[in-house]
């Protein structure tokens, strides 16, 4: 019997690191070829509006749902404070958790299933019917002319809607305490400003600002490198939306880390 | 000229490009024949530096496309253009937008000189007054056409063409040809055409050259190909289903 070949499992998943490492590498490689075609970009500002305007503020709708009904934390954390914890921390809990947490994760979640997807989806559509190399056979970087724009505009935009989504989400859950926890406005308010710190604040926009480079840079990405038609764009989109929201979620945990930890202690 | 000299290129394992030399002189009209997926398209896009070889080079008017960098590139395309199998009009902008395009790029034209410049380019390809119609809303011969159009709006030296009539029907695909005949005549470019369809390659060629295992098997004039007493390009140029290409 021969006991020098590795087992075939082994050899799939030794693979796929590999193929994984390598996927990696060209993440790495296409986002800086995106930082080095920024300089001197702002002479096109139009394109980064468009993109602001289909990233930002087409995505409100879903944001104001998704944000409004995290306010559904507030009762959570009332079952949990009951008989142990005054209702006067509610207030702080909540902004708390919004504005380092739920707020930036959820937006960035929200908007890659919908942003992530449509970029991945409308890049990988030109690149299937040529439409990629036809900008550049007419000497247009497309690097420059199609991923830069949605890279800023994921920059600028991430973080507003994400102002946005903390001030819903605090609405909707002084709503629910006022209405359903007989909760009253002075209690929660009081809450609210016990333990608020701008620079919770400021921390979960720093994450949303790294959330939405995610968000442009894989919807990009994936984009660039469909291949074989319809097929091939959808493909392209899962694996732009899947990456992003798993690269959200791993960097959210390095960010509050080096955030929260170390550069706010 | 373009110049390309042993130009190698392999998709997984997959040798598509062997050695290939072929010379194009300014002012020629070149077409390359060939079977479906035997490297033409890969052979444009060598030229116009889509895609970089695994060996040899590329040369137009002794400057290597292969060695240049990603501006020099840019540069050097602005003397092509280029039309695809798809015609590849962008989505997104109006047809008078796709061939303003490069002039609003590359050119520091006003906006009315631009607005006339696609007049113009547009009445070449007999397309007047569809400016403001979306890609989508065109036919497959209106968008080859505006596809053309999009790629002589620099004035280009070279016009590469990705089989220009595949996908039309014959009356359509006979206009196409007409139309490149007459732009190779009116605009003094160079033009190289892939294609499988040999009428439209006899009708828009000076000169023939048949691609066979990544290599040029045989060039010549239309009526000398005719001739021609090769094997190979005997059975691709009848259209036969027997012969050496198909029994190997």
């Amino acid at each position: 019997m021969n006991t020098t070949h590795s087992p075939v499992g082994a050899e799939v998943l030794g693979k796929r690191m590999m193929d994984g490492v390598e996927e990696t590498g060209r993440v790495i490689l296409f986002l800086l070829g995106i930082l080095r075609a920024i300089p001197g970009f702002w002479k096109k500002g139009y394109l980064i509006v468009e993109q602001m305007v289909a990233m930002g503020i087409e995505s409100l709708p879903l944001v104001v749902v998704t944000s409004l009904f995290t306010g559904v934390a507030a009762v959570q954390a009332a079952y949990q404070f009951q008989d142990y914890v005054p209702m006067r921390y509610l207030g702080s809990v909540i902004g708390k958790s919004v504005v380092i947490e739920l707020g930036p994760v959820l937006t960035a979640l929200v908007v890659a299933g919908r942003v992530g997807a449509s970029i991945a989806a409308e890049l990988g559509t030109m690149r299937v019917t040529e439409q990629i190399d036809a900008l550049e056979t007419i000497g247009i970087s497309s690097i420059r002319y199609l991923a830069v724009p949605r890279f800023m505009a994921g920059l600028i935009m991430l973080p507003v809607v994400t102002i946005f989504s903390d001030f819903l989400a605090i609405i909707g859950a002084y709503a629910v305490a006022y209405f359903s926890l007989n909760v009253s406005t002075n209690v929660f308010m009081e809450g609210l400003r016990l333990f608020f710190h701008l620079r919770d604040v400021f921390g979960g926009l720093v994450k949303s600002l790294f959330f939405g480079a995610v968000i442009a840079t894989m919807g990009c990405y994936f984009g660039f490198s469909a291949e074989g038609g319809a097929e091939g764009v959808g493909r392209a989109t899962t694996r732009a939306v899947v990456g992003s929201c798993l690269l959200i979620l791993v960097l959210d945990y390095l960010l509050a880390s080096l955030l929260f930890r170390v550069i706010f202690v | 000229m373009i110049a390309i000299e042993k130009l190698e290129k392999s998709f997984n394992g997959h040798r598509v490009l062997n050695g290939l030399d072929l010379t194009i002189q300014s002012g020629e009209s070149l077409v390359v024949i060939g079977r479906s997926g035997c490297g033409k398209s890969v052979l444009l896009k060598h030229i116009i530096g889509l895609m970089r070889p695994d060996r040899g080079h590329v040369y137009v008017d002794q400057n290597d496309v292969t060695t240049m960098g990603e501006i020099e590139l840019n540069e050097l395309r602005k003397r092509f253009g280029m039309v695809f199998q798809g015609a590849a009009l962008f989505d997104s902008l109006t047809v008078g937008e796709n061939i303003a395009l490069p002039l609003r790029e590359h050119t520091s034209l006003s906006e009315s000189e631009i607005r006339e410049r696609v007049k113009e380019k547009l009445r070449l390809v007999e397309l007047e007054g569809i400016e403001g119609a979306s890609p989508s809303s065109l036919s497959g011969g209106m968008k080859k056409r505006v596809g053309l159009a999009r790629a002589i709006a620099m004035d280009p030296e070279f016009v590469l063409y990705d089989e220009p009539t595949t996908g039309l029907d014959p009356i359509m695909a006979d206009a196409i040809n007409a139309l490149i005949r007459s732009l190779q005549g009116r605009l003094s470019i160079t033009s190289v055409a892939v294609t499988h369809d040999m009428r439209s390659a006899y009708k828009i060629g000076d000169k023939i050259a048949m691609l066979h295992d990544g290599k040029i098997i045989y060039e010549g004039t239309p009526d000398e190909i005719r001739k021609c007493e090769d094997a190979v390009v005997c059975q691709f140029i009848s259209g036969s289903a027997s012969g050496p290409m198909t029994n190997s």
